[in-house]
C-alpha cells in the first residue's frame, strides 16, 4: 500500500512539475515564435502578394474580433491610399489545415490575390499549390459575392490535377475569407480611415 | 567498479559512440543527414535533452520507484523536448522547420532513454553529466559526418548556416553530383560505409 502511495505520488508531483514548466515555457516563448512566424513565413507570402505596395504591410496591421477568434489584418497601401487588407484563413486538406493568406482589394470588392502559407500536403502533389504560381493567380480578381470552387464543384479554379483535395481546401479557405471579409467589413472600414 | 570521470566522458567519442558502436538511435541519423548542418542541429539538440534528463534522473534516482520507473523517465524526457521544441521555434525556426517530425520524435529515441535506464538510474549527477554529454557530443559528430559524407558526394558543396565552406566542383573541375547519397537509400550506404571504416580502424 505504502508502494503504491509512494508511485502516485511521484508520478503526480513529477507531472504537474513539468506541467508547470512547460506551461512558463510556452509563455515565455510565444511572442518571440510568434514573431519568427511573421518573419519568416507570414511576411514573405503577404510581401509577395502585396508587390509594389508603397508601405510595409507586416508593419501597418490591425486585430480584430471574429466571433471568438481574433483575426490579424496586414493593410497593403498603393500610392499612399490604403487598398488592400490581407488576413490568412485556413481550409481543411489532405494532410491537415492549408493556411492561405488572402488579400481583398476593398476598392473593388474582389480578391487581390492569395499564397499558401503553412500546409502539410504531400510533395509534389498538393503541395505545389504553394509552388505553382499559375494556381495561386487564378484567384486574383475573383469576386468576394458567390463562393470560389473548383471547375469540377462549378466555380472557375482550375484544380491541381492529383490534388483535387489540396486545391478544394484552397477555394474553401478564400470563400472563408469572403465570408470573414462579410462580416466584419464595417469594422475593417472604420479601421482603414483611422490609420495614419 | 568506479570507472573515471573522464572515461564516462569520452567513450561517447569513440568506443560508445551511438549510431556506430551501439546501432542506436538510426531514425534521425538515416533521416536528417542529408546536409552537415541537418546533422549538427539535431545532435545538439539531442545532447541537450540527453544532458537534462540524465542530471535529473540521477538527482532523483533515489525517489523514483522501480516499478513506474520507465513511466518517470518518459515525462522527464518528454519535457525537455518539449523545452527544445519551443526554443528552436523561437530561436532557430528555419532549421526546426527543416527538421521537423525528427525533434519531437527524440522523445522515443533509444539513445536517450537507455543513457536514462542504464546510466543515469545508477549513477550520481557528475558522472551521469560527463555521461550525457559524451554520449550526446558523440551523437553529434557521427551526425556530422554522416552528413558531410552525404552533402559533399551527394551535393558538391559543404554549408554550414549558409556559408559554403567547400566546394568539390571548384576542386574536381567537371564533378557531377552523386544524387544518389542525398536520397533515402544513400543514408544505409553511407552509413554501412562509415561503420565499415570504423570498424577496420578499430580491429586489433
Amino acid at each position: 500500500m505504502r508502494e503504491m502511495i509512494k508511485m502516485i505520488l511521484v508520478l503526480t508531483i513529477l507531472s504537474t512539475v513539468s506541467g508547470g514548466l512547460l506551461a512558463y515555457v510556452k509563455v515565455g516563448t510565444k511572442d518571440r515564435i510568434d514573431n519568427q512566424v511573421l518573419q519568416l513565413v507570414k511576411g514573405p507570402a503577404i510581401r509577395s502578394i502585396l508587390a509594389g505596395a508603397s508601405n510595409d504591410p507586416v508593419a501597418d496591421r490591425f486585430t480584430l474580433p471574429d466571433g471568438e477568434n481574433e483575426i490579424e489584418f496586414f493593410v497593403g497601401k498603393f500610392d499612399g491610399q490604403p487598398k488592400t487588407v490581407v488576413f490568412e484563413t485556413f481550409g481543411k486538406g489532405y494532410g491537415g489545415d492549408v493556411g492561405l493568406m488572402v488579400a481583398v482589394d476593398v476598392t473593388q470588392n474582389q480578391i487581390y490575390g492569395v499564397e499558401v502559407t503553412t500546409h502539410s500536403e504531400t510533395a509534389g502533389l498538393g503541395a505545389r499549390a504553394k509552388e505553382d504560381p499559375a494556381f495561386a493567380a487564378q484567384f486574383k480578381g475573383q469576386p468576394l459575392t458567390k463562393p470560389i470552387q473548383v471547375s469540377g464543384d462549378g466555380g472557375s479554379i482550375n484544380a491541381l490535377s492529383g490534388a483535387t483535395i489540396t486545391s478544394r481546401a484552397v477555394c474553401d479557405a478564400a470563400t472563408e475569407a469572403t465570408q470573414v471579409y462579410d462580416r466584419l467589413k464595417p469594422q475593417i472600414e472604420d479601421k482603414l480611415k483611422s490609420l495614419p | 567498479m568506479a570507472k573515471s570521470l573522464a572515461h564516462e566522458f569520452f567513450k561517447g567519442f569513440w568506443e560508445e559512440v551511438p549510431p556506430f558502436r551501439l546501432v542506436l538511435g538510426l531514425c534521425p541519423v538515416l533521416g536528417v543527414t542529408t546536409k552537415i548542418q541537418f546533422g549538427i542541429g539535431m545532435g545538439l539538440a539531442t545532447t541537450f535533452v540527453l544532458v537534462c534528463s540524465n542530471i535529473l534522473i540521477s538527482m532523483l534516482r533515489n525517489l523514483i520507484p522501480s516499478k513506474v520507473r520507465i513511466a518517470c523517465f518518459i515525462i522527464i524526457v518528454a519535457t525537455f523536448v518539449t523545452v527544445v521544441e519551443l526554443m528552436m521555434q523561437a530561436f532557430t525556426y528555419g532549421l526546426f522547420k527543416q527538421l521537423g517530425v525528427f525533434i519531437p520524435l527524440i522523445v522515443v529515441n533509444c539513445i536517450v532513454l537507455g543513457r536514462a535506464e542504464a546510466f543515469a538510474s545508477k549513477n550520481n549527477v557528475i558522472m551521469s553529466t560527463a555521461d550525457g554529454l559524451g554520449i550526446g557530443m558523440g551523437y553529434t559528430l557521427a551526425l556530422a559526418a554522416l552528413g558531410s559524407v552525404r552533402e559533399l558526394l551527394g551535393a558538391g558543396t559543404l554549408t554550414v548556416w549558409g556559408d559554403p565552406i567547400l566546394n568539390l566542383s571548384s576542386i574536381f573541375p567537371g564533378f557531377q553530383p552523386f544524387k544518389f547519397m542525398i536520397q533515402a537509400p544513400g543514408a544505409f550506404v553511407g552509413l554501412g560505409l562509415l561503420l565499415c571504416v570504423m570498424n577496420m580502424v578499430g580491429k586489433k
